[in-house]
């Protein structure tokens, strides 16, 4: 029973990943994408990571999805029309991907891989971010503040008609004709 | 439901992932299928963990999913820097320094 929910869940995942690289339309691959991760949150909580499925669906479907589709509609002008996108050169990709998946599952299939015992739960799990990994845990926090603030100052619409910033504005001085007729001009 | 059949459920998620980074050329689409080879890593985490136990395989895949979150923010912010320098966010838009 559990076999057949699993190859119902694995065969939806990755119909949906293959409509993630193959739709016509961005909008269409942005939310084969939820789909894709959506199956993988089930596939997290059929392994018995329930806490790790509900990451994924609040962080993965829930955010992720949502800032692609942003960027989508962002990037483009906003005439109505469908985001069209193509695929290059598809038959060397194809060739690419299904010799890294022939490479990938015969290593799988050869390897001998031992079963351990069982899984932390959820508590173990906090307990463990909170003691053992409480480094880790507060630079991953340095970090996404990092890339927050990274992607703000990346992403801000600079005005052209806005004063430059100091530096900039220190080095444009001398050649302005107040300072170039002052006694301290050298040139 | 065993390791190997996870496993390789991973890796025929991380292939399809190579595929369309390999074929897309609109710099999102590239994104979408960076986000498909994450999760299959994501993914073989979990497997491992359910199989081999142990508490750090989850804490290693919980860090992994922040990463790919913050990865997703600042690459999409790029791209937006793109389509607002150039007009066009294609995967061959930025190539004045190409030699």
């Amino acid at each position: 029973m559990m076999s057949v929910a699993f190859g119902a869940v694995a065969a939806c995942m990755l119909l949906s990943a293959f409509f993630v690289v193959r739709a016509a339309n961005l909008v269409h691959a942005v939310l084969w994408l939820g789909v894709t991760l959506a199956t993988t949150a089930v596939v997290y909580a059929m392994l018995g990571a329930s806490f790790l499925a509900g990451v994924q669906i609040l962080l993965y479907v829930g955010g992720v999805v949502t800032l692609m589709i942003f960027g989508v509609m962002l990037t483009r002008r906003h005439d109505g029309a469908a985001v069209v996108v193509d695929n290059a050169r598809p038959g060397r990709g194809a060739v690419a991907a299904a010799a890294l998946f022939g490479v990938l599952a015969a290593a799988v299939v050869r390897t001998d891989l031992p079963i351990g015992d069982g899984m932390a739960t959820t508590a173990e799990l906090g307990k463990g971010l909170l003691t053992t990994h409480v480094v880790a845990f507060e630079a991953l926090s340095l970090l996404l503040l990092a890339a927050i603030v990274g992607a703000l100052v990346i992403a801000r619409r600079r005005d052209p008609g806005a004063p430059s910033p100091k530096p900039l504005h220190r080095a444009a001085r001398p050649l302005e004709p107040a300072t170039s007729a002052g006694p301290e001009d050298r040139s | 439901m065993t390791l190997s059949g996870c496993i390789l459920l991973a890796s025929a998620l991380f292939a399809t992932g190579v595929y369309g980074l390999l074929t897309r050329r609109q710099l999102i689409a590239v994104l979408l299928s960076v986000e498909l080879m994450a999760n299959a890593a994501n993914l073989s985490f979990v497997a491992f963990a359910h199989f081999r136990g142990g508490p750090a395989a989850q804490t290693f895949a919980l860090f992994a999913i922040a990463l790919t979150v913050a990865e997703v923010a600042v690459g999409l912010a790029l791209v937006m820097l793109l389509y607002r320098t150039y007009g066009q966010t294609q995967v061959d838009t930025a190539r004045e320094m190409k030699g």
